[in-house]
């Protein structure tokens, strides 16, 4: 469809699109992108067009999504939906969420309500954690100023501060039972929460870079959307470079979608992204695949991340150098997730701790002389790893598990010299020894 | 997507599906299924090797989150009434077939 703009603003111009914006006032907002035109179900299909997908982790079409809950909401009658934008960013080495708050908030508001009018909710909700909650309190009162009629927000949008920041404190089942008024924890789940959400009403839950991408969209159209970015990935994307020793470290770039892994890893300007000693990116988020060096030219979009077997997740690249111990980091990390399960389903709570034992003692060089942990001899450890994951691997209500899994075993893959190293009882690193 | 269905139902494959924040190892369900499920080492009801479902393929669950992330042990339809009862017995009713 054609779009009108009945505005003056040039629209953004290279990659520097979510992030346009002088500050996070309303004024540097309109200043920079205008206001949003009429809006209804029509921006459905323009952000198909666009190609917009999710990023808070499993990279699902917005507008799919957005389809999914309109005709549940017409065929069940079950009540006005809900729409939810998620900034629990509870990813450990992800900070995009908190920048695109603190740089553009009012972007991240104006998707909310282009959702809104695209499934015809009638409440809209900005969930996450408190350190977040400070500059959507200060764009909310902004925008609170203007009524409805007068170029105000037509439905109404509040701010959920979520009980608990913790890493599935952002999982979309979890997400909506704490806007729901309930525990903020995973939930089984056999119905869609597009269909009957833990309110009773369909219940639409995006990442709040994917509400800020729609809001762009329907302002400058798909053409424009699609006028940076590789075909599977068009338009911009938040990502977050860090050493994956100290999550301290995150950079947030705002890049074509398809940029080269390597060249987000120079645009970080990390000392850790050093290329003569960049040994391995996890990708995804703590939950994703490590990668190689080797992997270092794949664009970072589906397609170029799938033939190494990894998908963009939440937009995360943490680095790992050579001067330090792979399998150690796989155990800190190991460690970390299991201590991060919500604790409710039986596989994870007793899986996840196991995994995290056996990668310890083949990080700490028990290996050598057998294990007390694993009681099992030397060389089944990194059989025993993939045995467990096995086990944990889609047994949960939501994916952590599966995460875990997924980054125990692409570490076993990677770093196999090192692993092999390590049930001889050495580790290849000169003076890392089994650290 | 899955959605609930009686144990009349009789169109279709179906599927046993965990609700694993139930789920707490009883065991009675890998007694009454025991074609299909057995107990993990913790206790928790796992379809036997042979045939796991769909695991190792993470496209097939990967997608919208919307969508149960559980991993749904199929069912034959000469098990269906093997599987009816483990959904029945359960004691934390933590069982339920699905379509698949």
């Amino acid at each position: 469809m054609t779009l009108t703009h009945p505005r003056t603003v040039v629209p953004p111009t290279g990659t520097r699109r979510l992030l346009a914006a002088p500050g996070p006032t309303r004024i540097d907002h309109e200043d920079t992108f205008g206001p949003l035109p009429q809006l209804g179900p029509w921006v459905i299909d323009e952000l198909g067009r666009a190609g917009v997908d999710g990023r808070g982790g499993a990279g699902f079409p917005l507008a799919r999504k957005l389809a999914a809950v309109t005709a549940r909401g017409r065929r069940r009658g079950r009540g006005a939906p809900l729409v939810v934008a998620n900034a629990a960013e509870g990813e450990p080495a992800s900070r995009k969420d908190a920048v695109l708050l603190e740089r553009a908030p009012h972007l991240v508001l104006d998707g909310l309500v282009v959702a809104a009018a695209a499934i015809g909710a009638s409440e809209a909700v900005l969930a996450t954690s408190d350190r977040l909650a400070g500059p959507v309190r200060r764009a909310l009162a902004e925008r609170a100023v203007r009524g409805a009629d007068r170029g105000g927000d037509p439905v109404p949008i509040s701010l959920r501060v979520l009980p608990h920041a913790s890493f599935v404190s952002g999982e979309a089942s979890a997400l909506a039972s704490a806007v729901a008024g309930g525990r903020g924890l995973p939930e089984d789940r056999v119905v869609r929460l597009a269909e009957r959400g833990p309110s009773g009403r369909p219940t639409l839950v995006s990442n709040v870079e994917t509400l800020a991408q729609a809001a762009l969209v329907v302002r400058f159209g798909a053409a424009w959307a699609r006028g940076v970015g590789s075909p599977s990935a068009p338009g911009t994307r938040l990502v977050t470079v860090s050493d994956v020793t100290d999550p301290a470290t995150a950079v947030v770039l705002e890049t074509a979608g398809g940029a080269p892994l390597g060249e987000l890893l120079r645009a970080s300007r990390l000392p850790v992204t050093d290329p003569a000693h960049t040994r391995a990116v996890l990708v995804g988020g703590w939950g994703g695949t490590w990668l190689p060096a080797a992997a270092l030219d794949a664009s970072f979009d589906p397609e170029g991340l799938a033939r190494w077997g990894a998908a963009p997740g939440a937009g995360v690249l943490a680095v790992l150098d050579d001067r330090t111990c792979p399998i150690a980091v796989t155990a800190r990390l190991a460690t970390a997730l299991a201590g991060a399960s919500a604790g409710r389903c039986g596989p994870c709570v007793n899986g996840l701790p196991r995994i995290a034992d056996v990668v310890g003692d083949l990080a700490s060089g028990r290996a050598g002389v057998g294990s007390v942990a694993s009681g099992r001899s030397a060389r089944d450890l990194a059989g025993e790893v993939r045995r467990v994951a096995a086990l944990v691997d889609g047994r949960g209500a939501c994916h952590h598990p599966d995460g875990v899994a997924r980054m125990v075993r692409s570490a076993l893959d990677v770093f196999h010299d090192d692993v092999q190293a390590h049930l001889g009882g050495r580790c290849l690193l000169e003076r890392g020894g089994a650290r | 997507m899955s959605a609930g269905v009686g144990m009349g139902a009789d169109a279709g494959d179906v599927a046993l599906h965990v609700d694993w924040t139930r789920c707490r190892g009883r065991g009675l369900c890998t007694e009454l299924f025991s074609e299909q499920l057995e107990r993990d080492e913790w206790g928790y009801p796992i379809a036997r090797a042979g045939d796991p479902g769909d695991p190792g393929d993470p496209g097939a669950r990967a997608g919208d989150p919307g969508d149960p992330g559980t991993r749904d042990v199929p069912v034959r339809p000469h098990e269906r009434a093997a599987a009816a009862d483990a959904v029945a017995m359960c004691p934390l009713q933590a069982l339920r077939l699905v379509e698949r």
